[in-house]
């Protein structure tokens, strides 16, 4: 895929994806808004503007990877998915229902453009690993790439993931937190603090670079700076807003995973407008 | 209750809810009990214990790994333990933790998994707990309870407290019938005939329990008798009321919301081959589901009335071949 899309084009593509993310999940009746609508932003930087991937090639074998560790955020993936031409856009709709191919969390029984099968938290930087891994090996040039929640960051499983990391000297790999302080039960600080948390990965031997995760251009920039670094593994620490673009979903821990009603949709289609 | 008499089976409250619920009665009379809970309070109901005993409550993060030990440190120190998450996170992700710090020291600790089987619907597979009854009995000392309603989920809740040793609780997310009469009295290792019956024996445990009570219906309008028999405990099995159904109704459907690998079925099967070898059939998943309303995949995926009704029959038909 050519990336030459403008930032105006980018964030065009980031509302429609914001649009379909609140319809799907209001016709399914359930699902995640919070945390699809927080990482809108790093999945349309990724798909549109970084990643080297060819939607009518899915099986490429040097594409880039991407992996959707926080598998509850499927339907951002999902809508990202159709807009670059690997699903049908038409479809999106059908989420959660039997027989769709949007299924409650990434599968790639039903997708196999899909690189991993997501909804258990905590295991997708090892996998991404893994892969990063064979790509070394088999001297391709695969960069991987990994969007962890930071509810999700408490697993150990991410801590034992990111010693491998620097130990092995992965530098094909980037580990995006989608930073935006709230998990299931609540925020993050009330659950299990995560501070000092750009400290935790440095001491890992991780490359560490904090922006804000909805500023496409500091987006591009930290993926650019990232493919500079040499010998170590890179974490981006995206500062974001669960629910951003939603009035009443932003910073509320009340739509982690709550469906909007109609009424609440009709009021979200007119702010995305 | 005798054949002819009729199951109201009206809706009741998720298994979930009521292990919430009981928790908080329990733990007000005993300052003992305390819970870990892995960011998931609100769905596994800890929540109500979490908001009036927060010194009692650890909340652990999504870290289900590290609950389990947290959990087992407690029980060794003298505290009734509760460690509560979906079922597929804490025992997948705990299993080592609760083979070493918990089954082969034999900790007191109390294991809830919640959202067990296909009917939480939507969320799909990564979330659908269809091997925790095959783990949890696998671990020697652990006893396992997989209450059908409401009114057993309390008593075993209690149970589980008075029973000093490990125990998994398995419990459902959606809304389920109510079985039981609020007097009920149910004793760990022990089954309850529900329904008396000749030529077969439905034996059904969780949210099988109700299918099986409907399947003996439509078989009765068949003018097939049929035993309907709940296994609350799993773990210890009631080796005497299985041996005496293979015996009496020489047919024996087992059903269950898990994987018939490892399942209740083939730990009947056990016993059966062991005592009174007889005619046994099997319902249950024979691999991982996908996302749907509970209902629709409940149906697709053979867990209802119609299909236990059908293994009756074909169980029926293998005792009848087997004896001319
Ligand atoms: C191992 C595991 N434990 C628990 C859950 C249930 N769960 C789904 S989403 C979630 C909270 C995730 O929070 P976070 O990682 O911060 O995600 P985000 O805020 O981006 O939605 C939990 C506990 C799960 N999917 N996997
Ligand atoms: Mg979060």
């Amino acid at each position: 895929m050519t990336h030459s899309k403008s930032l105006d084009q980018l964030q065009a593509i980031a509302k429609r994806v914001r649009r379909q993310i609140v319809e799907m999940i209001t016709t399914a009746k359930s699902g995640h808004p919070g945390g699809s609508l927080s990482a809108v932003e790093i999945l349309v930087t990724l798909y549109f503007d970084v990643m080297r991937h060819d939607p009518k090639n899915p099986q490429w074998p040097d594409r880039d990877r991407f992996l959707l560790s926080k598998g509850h955020a499927a339907p951002v993936l999902y809508a990202v998915m159709a807009e670059a031409g690997y699903v049908p856009a038409d479809q999106l709709n059908s989420l959660r229902k039997l027989g769709s191919i949007y299924q409650g969390h990434p599968d790639k029984r039903f997708i196999p453009a899909l690189d991993a099968s997501t909804g258990s938290l905590g295991q997708g930087l090892s996998l991404g690993l893994g892969m990063a891994a064979a790509a070394r090996l088999d001297k391709s040039p695969t960069r991987v790439y990994v969007v962890l929640g930071d509810g999700e960051i408490q697993e150990g499983q991410i801590w034992e993931a990111a010693m491998f990391g620097a130990f092995h000297k992965i530098d094909n790999i980037v580990a995006i937190v989608d930073y935006n302080r709230i998990q299931l039960d609540g925020f993050v600080k009330d659950i299990m603090e995560l501070e000092p948390l750009a400290a935790k990965w440095q001491s890992f031997g991780w490359h560490v670079i904090e922006l804000d995760g909805h500023d496409i251009p500091a987006l591009q920039k930290a993926f650019a700076d990232a493919a500079k670094v040499k010998g170590k593994p890179v974490a981006l620490i995206a500062h974001t807003v669960k629910g951003k673009g939603v009035s009443f979903m932003e910073n509320n821990p009340k739509f982690h995973g709550q469906a909007p009603t109609a009424a609440e949709l009709e009021v979200a289609l007119k702010e995305l407008a | 209750m005798p054949a002819g008499m009729k199951f109201e089976l009206k809706t009741g409250v998720a298994t979930r809810e009521a292990f919430g619920k009981t928790l908080v009665e329990l733990a007000r009379e005993n300052p003992d009990i305390v819970v870990c809970d892995a960011d998931l309070s609100k769905s596994t109901m800890t929540h109500w214990f979490a908001a009036e005993f927060p010194d009692r409550f650890f909340s652990c993060g999504i870290a289900e790994a590290d609950m389990v030990g947290i959990g087992a440190g407690l029980a060794s120190s003298g505290k009734i333990a509760f460690v509560a998450s979906f079922s597929c996170f804490v025992l997948n992700k705990g299993f080592e933790q609760l083979r070493v710090t918990a089954a082969y020291p034999n900790v007191n600790l109390k294991v809830v998994g919640t959202h067990s089987g296909i009917s939480i619907g939507e969320d799909g597979p990564s979330q659908m707990s269809i091997e925790d009854t095959s783990l949890a009995c696998s671990l020697p000392g652990f006893v396992v309870f997989s209450p059908a309603d409401e009114v057993s989920m309390r008593a075993l809740v209690r149970a589980a407290v008075q029973h000093v040793g490990p125990v998994f609780i398995r419990a459902g997310r959606p809304k389920v019938p109510i079985i039981y009469s609020p007097g009920q009295q149910f004793e760990m290792g022990k089954g309850i005939t529900l329904i008396e019956g000749r030529d077969v024996t439905l034996m059904a445990t969780g949210l099988m329990v109700s299918e099986s009570i409907k399947a003996q219906e439509i078989l009765e309008n068949e003018g097939i008798s049929a035993r309907v028999i709940d296994i609350h405990t799993i773990k210890p099995l009631d080796a005497s009321l299985i041996s005496k159904a293979a015996s009496e109704t020489g047919a024996i459907v087992v059903s269950e919301e898990h994987l018939v690998d490892g399942g209740l079925g083939v730990r009947v099967a056990q016993v059966v081959a062991q005592t009174n070898p007889c005619v046994m059939e099997f319902v249950g998943l024979t691999d991982y589901a996908e996302s749907g309303s509970p209902e629709d995949l409940l149906r697709k995926y053979g867990l209802v009335a119609p299909n236990i009704a059908q293994m009756a029959r074909k169980a029926i038909a293998r005792k009848k071949k087997n004896k001319s």
